[in-house]
């Protein structure tokens, strides 16, 4: 089946963002397509590489880029939740001329329309968060 | 509500899929940003020329509750957005009836026409829909 999976809140404040991560892995284990990984709300912040959680503790941010590296996954930032909190690309960066960049590897920013078309395009589009 | 350019990425799409999106309100409009990035979500989904309605249930029935003015917290008044859905052709509004009267509203108190259904007949429409976003 082809899944979408929309994430709406950060990491470490809410489980959302580690039941989101091992949905998706043993959706993939079981041999289903991940299409797209929007993050959304305070979701946008599994994106900031500047995340430094204790070294005793799992990583996200990490464990994200690490995921999307491992199979292709396409993870999407919204643009608009990204601007509000802080989670910029370089792009980004220069457009609005601010000095400093946060998206980790394996994310990209982009539109509320790939949301959309990730409702059309999957099977499922299975929401994570309250 | 000013999307960037990229928001209106979804005028582009010519994908001729067709399908029921429901969009299930249930936060009140101001304590959380919920309400605010739904009501983003919803414009931007006009594009896509889906078949697409809004549901506002539990505390989502005060979003669209008239004569809301946020001077005083200092907060975006996005309620008025609401009234320009019709212009997105975002025409099909329902408001649970349970979620309304609970709450010591009618009706008249809305500052968009909608339809009044009960949890049951909303539950209904639920089944009938391919993506549910809930905010």
């Amino acid at each position: 089946m082809k899944l979408s999976v929309v994430l709406n809140e950060g990491p470490y404040q809410h489980e959302a963002a580690d039941t989101a991560y091992h949905f998706i892995r043993s959706a993939i284990a079981k041999g289903h397509e991940i299409f797209r990984v929007f993050f959304y709300h305070d979701g946008v912040y599994n994106g900031s590489r500047l995340t430094t959680p204790p070294q005793d503790d799992r990583n996200i941010v990490e464990r994200w880029s690490a995921l999307a590296e491992e199979h292709n996954l396409d993870l999407v930032v919204c643009v608009a939740a990204a601007q509000r909190r802080g989670i910029i690309d370089e792009s980004e960066q220069k457009r609005q001329g601010k000095d400093a960049n946060n998206i980790a590897p394996g994310f990209r920013i982009s539109g509320l329309g790939q949301l959309i078309e990730a409702g059309i395009e999957s099977d499922r589009l299975v929401v994570f968060g309250d | 509500m000013e999307p960037t350019p990229e928001e209106y990425e979804g005028d582009d799409y010519e994908g001729g899929v067709v399908k029921k999106f429901m969009y299930v309100n249930r936060r009140a409009p101001h304590g959380t940003v919920y309400a605010q990035e739904s009501l983003e979500v919803v414009l931007i989904g006009a594009a896509f020329d889906q078949d697409v309605s809004v549901v506002f249930l539990d505390d989502g029935v005060y979003q669209i509750r008239k004569d809301q003015d946020t001077g005083a917290i200092g907060t975006k008044n996005f309620s008025k957005t609401f009234r320009a859905l019709e212009m997105y052709d975002v025409e099909k509004l329902y408001v649970e009836k349970e979620s309304m009267e609970a709450r010591g509203m009618t009706e008249d108190d809305l500052n968009v026409p909608v339809e009044v259904k009960t949890s049951e007949e909303i539950g209904r429409l639920m089944e009938e829909q391919d993506v549910v976003l809930s905010f």
